[in-house]
């Protein structure tokens, strides 16, 4: 016995020679993704009379390269909701196929596919929270657009460690900052949801993603929307912004290199 | 039967000396009593329908279903025991499941159909366990449209999915019976339970290799059919239930379904008038005989 607790109960070193400390870890705790690799920007989303519309670029980026141009971002569930995803697209693709599960399953039942948009952020909400207190988060910002149990238009966020918040009028990524100041504008507060139609969303949606593809290097100017109303859904996945023009750029001064 | 109280029929998996597996054979029996199923698979569609023989005037009517959907395209009828076929569809379900974890795409007819096979012909090797008292009918349709793989994320090439033949058919209806012990055949129509033999004799007059029967048609003959398989129990009464899976561009987008209720009344509606027919032409064919004047042996044959 000695006065090293650390050494009691351990083969001797000078039976049985010294430990071989390569098979001790070295690296640090075990990780899962730190960063997301192939990611979407924004999605933004309006709630109007009678529903909510929801727009999304067709980008997936590799860093800063701009990788995917033709990526379904918006994914319909059963008829009855639909999903806006930002950040990594591979995540994006295990949630889609997880839903699709859960639609089949659904089915089996005399009712067939019961769920709303509503329960579907709160199942959303709940995976990614287990999966950020495993550590190991899916690495998505989600809006769900849809109908409550009222048939009343739904739309809520979720992102990856679970949080969740609802709003009138919602954005994920750059657009948080860029699109919310404008929906604000466009749609205060004291503004009720019965003035705004579907024309003023769409328009909206449309205004903000242009002021994104100016602003956000990782936008595209490919777009895809989706229109929820109680018709059903109109998914349109090959939108494009028209007649931007970067002539302003040459009235501004103060960045870069200039001549006078 | 020379082998029967020898002791060859006591345990699963035990050949007799004259070769068969009596274990697997009384499951076959166990079919034999349940309620009659069929199957019609026609150019548009596989129609599925059961004969569901009400035990008790407090069964809720219309619940308690017997046709089970899997997947999406995919339904399951069967005959026997039903708790059997509970957990016969439940297997069936989690097979189309791990397809697509592992295809990202649904399971063709076909191959949910030999991997039952394979898991039925297992509940025949065994002491422990015994054989499914249940013969199920598989019918589905394949879609013949190229599919987006599950999740996919862009279109993907313009030219689609490399490895294609030109010209070769892709898709179209499935219908499968799979047996006690394992058997399974691809059927154009399929019949089981209590009133086979009927159901069986009519299936072959609709002559469905020839392809000339519409979906819709496949729907009212599986309905009389399900009469005529009742006439032999005439004194139970009965509930109809019926499902149907189509092509893309038919009534169901190539998803299994229950038949439409105002169909389903239809169809019953025409097949009891097509059962009052019958009656009738036989009352006058025994009137015209008795006229004739030597009755009596030749119409009990």
């Amino acid at each position: 016995m000695n006065h090293y607790p650390e050494i009691w109960g351990r083969p001797r070193d000078d039976i049985y020679g010294p430990y071989n400390s390569s098979y001790l870890q070295t690296t640090g705790p075990k990780t899962y993704t730190q960063s997301p690799a192939v990611t979407g920007t924004s999605v933004i989303a309006v709630k109007f009379n009678g529903g909510v519309a929801i727009v999304a670029d067709n980008l997936a980026s590799y860093g800063s390269l701009a990788r995917f141009t033709d990526v379904k971002r918006l994914r319909v569930f059963s008829d009855s909701a639909v999903i806006g995803f930002s950040g990594d697209v591979s995540d994006m693709q295990y949630i889609h196929r997880l839903l699709g599960s859960i639609d089949i399953r659904e089915n089996y039942s005399t009712h067939g596919n019961m769920l709303n948009a509503k329960n579907l952020h709160t199942y959303l909400s709940k995976v990614l929270y287990k999966r950020r207190s495993e550590f190991n988060p899916l690495w998505n910002h989600l809006l769900v657009a849809g109908f409550d149990e009222d048939k009343n238009p739904f739309l809520s966020s979720a992102d990856l460690l679970g949080t969740t918040y609802s709003a009138p009028h919602l954005a994920t990524g750059f657009g948080a900052h860029l699109a919310i100041p404008i929906l604000r504008r466009l749609f205060p507060e004291e503004k009720p949801l019965e003035e705004i139609t579907k024309e003023h969303a769409e328009a909206a949606l449309r205004e903000c993603l242009k002021v994104l593809w100016y602003r956000d290097a990782r936008s595209l100017d490919k777009y895809s929307m989706a229109v929820i109303t109680a018709e059903g859904i109109e998914l349109k996945e090959d939108q494009v912004i028209g007649a931007q023009s970067w002539a302003f750029a040459e009235s501004i001064k103060g960045y870069g290199a200039q001549i006078n | 039967m020379t082998s029967i109280g020898t002791g060859y029929d006591l345990s699963n998996s035990v050949f007799s000396p004259d070769g068969r597996n009596f274990q697997v054979e009384y499951a076959a029996k166990a079919v034999e009593n349940g309620g009659t199923a069929i199957g019609i698979r026609c150019e548009g569609g596989v129609v599925l329908a059961v004969e569901k023989i009400i035990t008790s005037k407090l069964l809720k009517p219309d619940a308690n279903k017997r046709i089970a959907t899997v997947d999406r395209h995919v339904g399951i009828v069967s005959a026997g025991l039903v708790p059997d076929g509970r957990h016969f569809v439940s297997r069936a379900r989690d097979e189309a499941a791990s397809w697509r974890s592992v295809y990202k795409g649904p399971i063709p007819v076909s191959a949910l159909s030999n991997r039952l096979g394979s898991y039925v012909q297992a509940y025949t090797l065994y002491s422990s366990v015994r054989p499914f008292g249940v013969t199920a009918i598989v019918g589905g349709w394949d879609s013949e449209a190229e599919l987006a793989v599950d999740g996919q994320v862009g279109s993907g090439p313009k030219l689609g999915s490399g490895g294609k033949v030109d010209g070769a058919k892709a898709g179209g209806p499935g219908l499968y019976m799979i047996e006690p012990s394992g058997l399974y055949w691809g059927y154009h129509g399929a019949a089981t339970g209590k009133g086979r033999q009927a159901a069986k004799a009519e299936l072959e007059k609709l002559d469905l290799s020839s392809g000339n029967l519409s979906l819709i048609d496949a729907v009212k003959e599986a309905a009389r059919i399900i009469y005529v398989a009742h006439e032999d129990s005439k004194d139970k009464e009965f509930e109809l239930e019926m499902s149907w899976v189509s092509s893309l561009d038919g009534p169901t987008h190539g998803r299994h379904e229950e038949v439409p209720r105002q169909l389903l009344e239809e169809a019953e509606k025409a097949a009891k008038k097509a059962l009052e027919g019958e009656d009738d032409d036989e009352e006058e064919e025994q009137e015209e005989t008795k006229d004739s004047g030597n009755s009596g042996e030749r119409m009990e044959e």
